[in-house]
């Protein structure tokens, strides 16, 4: 964790979300998958909801890496992505399946996947 | 101080700065890079994440879940932090995150966010001064989170300490792994995680195993 690199967004992040403090969804996790449904954007969409459409465009993000790309608080595009969930312009997914947090199978593919990358 | 981030032969490669998601990403799992200003946490996702660390700069002053209210924006002493991330794509459709997570008890409302649904956390520790890592041990076993420590090789660090004494300085647990990192070289960051997550499998195998 460093101290703040960059200039400030373009749209703050008290703007961004026109004011809603929660989402409408009750939990987007940092790691949940945002997926635009290629449902051409209504006119009069929010820029903000706008930006993180187009982010979409080109491919699925977490919603943390969705913060990163628009310089939003990770609290703020929660907001955004459940407007647009709502408006069926963008799907989500969680991380990993319900309840595989501890799934032994689950973490022996990390282990192994971090040793594959030693020997590469 | 000449601890910079260094490239190492064996930095994965980062062609492209698109960080969209690969189409074979199916498990998504974070682990937690906890530790005080300065300890080497984005040194350490540095070394091993696929794409540049990304950063979210995140409100302090409220709970974590949402955004400030009308009269939060007026109080221009919210202060932020930036909170760094990288990743990992591992064979198998597994992505690992790395969380750069500062352990000051003020970090609390964000800490547990970002710890949700954590795998575990690797706390970093410099052996030239200890003390700055209580608070965030004290966090992670707060929080319940499975832990690692590393303790990050500083050229300059102390090499007297014997295992026991660093283990009796941090009062830690005989099974919770310790291990000595070079933050900067990717391998070495690689085999911390290694030891974390293996400390996370033990923990689940039967008794006796």
């Amino acid at each position: 964790m460093t101290g703040r690199r960059g200039g400030r967004p373009l749209v703050p992040a008290y703007l961004s979300t026109g004011g809603v403090a929660r989402p409408s969804r009750p939990h987007l996790e940092r790691l949940s998958v945002l997926m635009g449904t290629r449902t051409p954007a209504p006119a009069g969409l929010p820029a903000a909801q706008l930006a993180l459409l187009d982010a979409l465009d080109e491919g699925s993000l977490t919603v943390v890496e969705a913060a990163a790309l628009l310089r939003l608080p990770v609290s703020a595009v929660r907001v955004l992505a459940a407007e647009l969930i709502d408006r069926e312009l963008v799907q989500s997914r969680p991380p990993i399946p319900p309840a595989g947090r501890f799934d032994p199978d689950l973490l022996k593919r990390v282990a192994d996947g971090l040793r594959a990358l030693k020997h590469t | 101080m000449a601890f910079a981030p260094s490239n190492t032969p064996s930095a994965p490669p980062r062609p492209t700065e698109d960080i969209h998601l690969p189409d074979t990403a199916r498990d998504l799992v974070k682990i937690l890079v906890a530790g005080p200003f300065g300890v080497g946490k984005t040194t350490l996702i540095d070394s091993v994440s696929e794409i540049r660390p990304l950063h979210t700069e995140e409100p302090l002053s409220e709970a974590s879940a949402e955004v400030d209210d009308l009269a939060g924006v007026r109080d221009k002493t919210t202060t932020t932090v930036a909170v760094d991330f990288g990743r990992i794509s591992l064979p198998g459709g597994v992505v690992l995150y790395l969380f750069g997570t500062p352990g000051q008890e003020r970090f609390r409302a964000l800490w547990d966010d970002i710890a949700y649904g954590a795998l575990g956390a690797l706390v970093l520790v410099d052996s030239r001064r200890i003390d700055a890592s209580f608070d965030v041990l004290g966090l992670v076993e707060e929080t319940g989170l499975p832990y690692a420590v590393a303790f990050n090789a500083f050229p300059d660090a102390p090499r007297h300490h014997t295992e026991e004494q660093l283990r009796a300085a941090l009062d830690l647990e005989a099974c919770t792994p310790m291990v000595t990192c070079d933050a900067r070289e990717a391998d070495s960051s690689v085999d911390a995680l290694l030891a974390l997550v293996q400390h996370l499998i033990d923990r689940h195998a039967p008794e006796g195993r």
